[in-house]
């Protein structure tokens, strides 16, 4: 849009946000697991199996990365597709 | 001597980059602190992602972590849980912040707070946390580069104090865009040496799986009870506990939360947020490093004496290494503590300029006013750090970063849970900081360190048979002082409430809180914004 264009609508400079939004969504639930599963040290205090040299202990604290990951990226792609839905 | 020349040459190129930065994405002034201290807030996925991770995992956190696990074992690898635990931990908090103070162009955690609960004075008591919690924070970076130093045999001060004489100088020019283009290269050199160091170390120590049993064989033969590369019964609660108040502590942090607001939109901050546990995966590498060191059997450095820990890594790397590639790991452990030194003090230095000397002393300050204050404080902040160091004895600033993260946590009901609900009652969170810091300082007071001699302050595990329960399990006290926080926060604001007394005006609506980038701040400046 270019600044000489006249605003289809009268600017609100101090007006409140025009269209109520949320960040609420079913799936946000999902943030749960990777902040939940990691701190349970029953899971992964453990030494065998062994993976590569690394004790259980360790490989499976590792593999908590990609769960995190892929928990966090999928509420991201789904409020995203709901902002999309939006328009 | 190799090793010196490259790491210096690598050095001096990045302060260079120091002082480009003003020039770099050149605003149209500098006289603000949206421009000076939040880099004009337009930052997205990419440089964000460099900037907070460079911010994040410091210098500190390279040499510190290894030792950890090079001295205790499994117990120092809480980093990597700690930091899995904290990105889906603040996802939908950190947008909220960013939208709120986007509308009402907050630049520090206080400012959110003060128009939140209305409160002047929490607004101060949050920055003063703040402020303090950082200051050792900046002074532990030197740690970091002083045992990259000492490690090249490098021994006095002078080396440090023209660094930060150096990274003042910049700070002071360039802001928050000097760290931000500076993390560029920190990273990318962290990056080539962890990968190398993995690759390339454990062949030569006889694999992963020698590594770990060497360094099991040797935690048996220490007297201490809860060494070793498992966690035994007694320190399992604290590990998880020590993950996740370690978790709820870091965007916190005022250098934290200046990372998140200069990013230009809430999707740039959603997608980091699934971004930067990249950086963990190096975190965990790094904090195995310990073990390699155990297998390599390396000795520690002694300083008056004692062996100095934190000293493990850089010999592990002048012992493995050729000459000339240690000089570039050092380099990567020297640059990667400017980055976080910098911003850390931009932090400290905008709640000092906002919170304290414009609510306080000039409330009139304008836009340029504010800017020259920041910068010069951002100078007293590093002489302090610096004085710090050299004035008294380095586990001292140990000890306050220690302190740091109990007491960053206090400021978590008023900035954490107040960009939930605005329920709370403004007495009732000075009350509950009052309760949770009176009860985190008492119990860090209480802890002794057997092993270093200390009888106070010597850890962050607090024996719950202390409190009468039948245990040997250990607890981080910052998640204790925080219940206690909590709970009278809780109880103060339902009797104020009760009692009827006036309580602060909240001039944030529910929408401020999910605004985005196209949406109109709430003062929109006279004069048209610099986009």
């Amino acid at each position: 849009m270019s600044p000489q264009d006249p605003p289809p609508e009268p600017p609100k400079a101090s007006a409140p946000v025009p269209r109520r939004r949320s960040d609420h969504h079913p799936l946000n639930w999902l943030l749960v697991v990777p902040v939940v599963v990691p701190l349970l040290t029953v899971l992964f205090n453990h030494d065998g199996p062994r993976i590569g040299g690394f004790p259980a202990f360790y490989w499976m604290q590792f593999a908590f990365i990609p769960l995190g990951v892929l928990c966090t990226a999928i509420v991201y792609q789904a409020a995203k597709r709901r902002k999309g839905d939006d328009r | 001597m190799t090793e010196f020349v490259v790491f210096a040459v690598l050095f001096v190129l990045v302060s260079g980059m120091g002082f480009v930065a003003a020039r770099w994405r050149r605003p149209q002034t500098m006289d603000s602190l949206d421009e000076w201290g939040l880099g004009g807030r337009s930052f997205g996925s990419w440089i964000t992602w460099f900037l907070i991770g460079g911010d994040l995992y410091t210098a500190y956190t390279f040499v510190a972590v290894p030792a950890l696990v090079f001295g205790a074992g499994a117990a120092g690898f809480y980093a990597v849980p700690y930091t899995i635990v904290v990105y889906p931990l603040v996802f939908l908090v950190l947008i909220r912040l960013w939208s709120v103070s986007h509308r009402h162009g907050f630049v520090t955690p206080a400012d959110f707070v003060r128009a939140r609960f209305g409160s002047p004075t929490l607004a101060a008591v949050i920055a003063v946390t703040g402020i303090v919690a950082t200051m050792p924070y900046i002074a532990l970076q030197l740690v970091g580069i002083e045992s990259v130093l000492k490690a090249m045999g490098v021994n006095g001060h002078w080396p440090i104090l023209i660094a930060f004489a150096i990274l003042a100088a910049y700070t002071y020019q360039s802001g928050l865009r000097a760290p931000a283009l500076i993390a560029f290269v920190k990273d990318a050199l962290i990056y080539i040496v962890i990968i190398v160091a993995v690759l390339y170390i454990p062949s030569k120590v006889g694999g992963w799986g020698n590594i770990f049993d060497t360094a099991q064989a040797k935690f048996a033969k220490t007297p201490a009870p809860s060494d070793g590369v498992l966690l035994d019964g007694t320190n399992q609660l604290n590990y998880a506990m020590l993950a996740l108040g370690s978790a709820l502590a870091l965007f916190l942090y005022p250098h934290s939360i200046t990372g998140v607001l200069a990013s230009k939109n809430r999707d740039v901050i959603k997608r980091n947020m699934a971004a930067l546990p990249a950086y963990s995966f190096v975190l965990g590498l790094i904090a195995l490093l310990g073990y390699m060191a155990i297998a390599a059997g390396v000795k520690p450095l002694s300083s008056g004496g004692k062996p100095d820990t934190n000293t493990v890594v850089p010999v592990l790397f002048d012992k493995m290494f050729p000459d000339w590639f240690a000089g570039v790991a050092f380099a990567a452990v020297g640059i990667g503590a400017l980055v976080p030194a910098a911003i850390m003090s931009i932090a400290a230095a905008n709640l000092f300029t906002r919170n304290i000397y414009k609510e306080f002393w000039r409330k009139d300050a304008t836009d340029k006013e504010e800017a020259v204050v920041s910068k010069l404080v951002s100078l007293v902040v590093k002489v302090g750090a610096v004085v710090c160091i050299l004035a008294l004895d380095p586990e001292f600033s140990i000890d306050l970063q220690l302190i740091g993260g109990v007491i960053i946590l206090q400021t978590l009901p008023s900035v954490g849970l107040g960009l939930v609900t605005g329920w709370f009652h403004r007495g009732g969170l000075i009350a509950g900081w009052l309760a949770g810091m009176a009860a985190g300082l008492w119990m860090l007071y209480e802890i002794p360190n057997v092993a270093k001699g200390k009888a106070h302050f010597g850890g962050s595990a607090y024996k719950l048979s202390d409190l009468g329960l039948d245990t040997r399990m250990t607890v981080y006290v910052g998640i204790l002082a925080l219940l206690v926080n909590l709970v009278v926060a809780v109880a103060v604001s339902l009797v104020l409430k009760a009692t009827g007394l006036k309580d602060g005006e909240d001039v944030t609506t529910p929408e401020d809180y999910t605004a985005d980038e196209d949406d109109p701040k709430v003062h929109e400046p006279a004069v048209a914004s610099s986009t």
